[in-house]
């Protein structure tokens, strides 16, 4: 176990969102925020920015960052529901964009479909304003064993 | 016989355009130019980019960035003419860590361009295309807007 999981570790046990943001570089510039629903369920959001334009026509979101966007909201949402304080790597990543992200908030929220021994198969589904018109759903696979 | 673009005029003009769009210039993307139909770009290893401070690796997230944009000017090496194209669907396997401190490139091809959709794979890597951190595969639909993608943003 590093240190920075162990960081991770106390954060998440102190339920300190921002912190957890904060404690991945990437992460606070694409500008990720993380929260708890009603129901205890974790939910990424990531408030528009201008910074994070990939069609400055249409206008709308670039579709690497909301990949990226995706593939953290995963992997926070793996480090989250596991006793385990191993760092989980990311072995593949695979995403299908449904439509162009709009200038508005976009929002994920992750399933763990299976965590194995080895191996944690992961489902992720982003949207904006309706959630029955997904933007992109994506799928990771993680390694969990060093 | 290395090909050389399907029109030079259309792969200058957007391989600059998609380095320059916002979230490119926030990652700070470069264009390094094509070799025959095979563009190359370039991220620099940056602190703010990193996605795990214990080790220093770049976010994966920045990969598939650089993967997406990548796949996208390869796409415009093969156009006739210009138009607007969209990401369908990417896949990236993650080979190996990315090296800390260390620039990482992306080279990519378009294999197929049919009249609908785009295929293309691409390579990232520190120093051999050979030697690869990461390996993207991407489909691009074509004529995804009937809004040039050149047009200036509206006021």
């Amino acid at each position: 176990m590093s240190d920075f999981m162990e960081k991770l570790a106390t954060l998440r046990d102190a339920k300190d969102f921002t912190g957890l943001i904060d404690a991945i570089p990437y992460a606070r510039l694409m500008g990720v925020e993380m929260l708890e629903d009603e129901a205890g369920e974790l939910l990424f959001q990531l408030p528009f920015a201008e910074r994070n334009v990939g069609n400055t026509v249409l206008p709308a979101l670039h579709g690497g960052l909301i990949g990226g966007f995706l593939e953290n909201a995963a992997l926070l949402h793996l480090i989250w529901h596991r006793e385990s304080l191993e760092a989980p790597k990311i072995v593949d990543f695979s995403l299908d964009y449904l439509r162009s992200g709009r200038p508005q908030t976009l929002f994920a929220r992750c399933e763990i479909t299976k965590q194995g021994k080895r191996v944690a198969h992961v489902l992720i589904e982003a949207w904006q304003e309706d959630r029955r018109k997904p933007v992109a759903v994506a799928r990771a696979h993680f390694l969990l064993t060093q | 016989m290395t090909a050389t673009p399907a029109n030079p005029q259309v792969l200058e003009t957007m391989s600059k355009l998609f380095v320059s769009l916002p979230h490119c210039a926030t990652l700070g993307f470069q264009y390094l130019g094509t070799e025959g139909r095979r563009p190359v770009l370039k991220v620099e290893w940056r602190e703010d980019l990193v996605g795990n401070p214990a080790s220093g690796t770049i976010h994966g997230g920045v990969i598939t960035s650089l993967v997406d944009t990548t796949s996208a000017v390869s796409v415009t090496a093969c156009l006739p003419d210009f138009e607007t194209i969209a990401t369908l669907d990417l896949r990236i396997d993650y080979l190996k860590a990315a090296t800390p401190g260390k620039a990482i490139y992306c080279r990519a091809e378009c294999y197929r361009l049919a009249s609908q959709i785009a295929f293309t794979r691409a390579v990232c890597y520190h120093d051999d295309p050979a030697d690869p951190i990461a390996h993207g595969v991407a489909t691009f639909m074509r004529e995804s807007s009937r809004a040039s993608m050149l047009q200036e943003p509206k006021p």
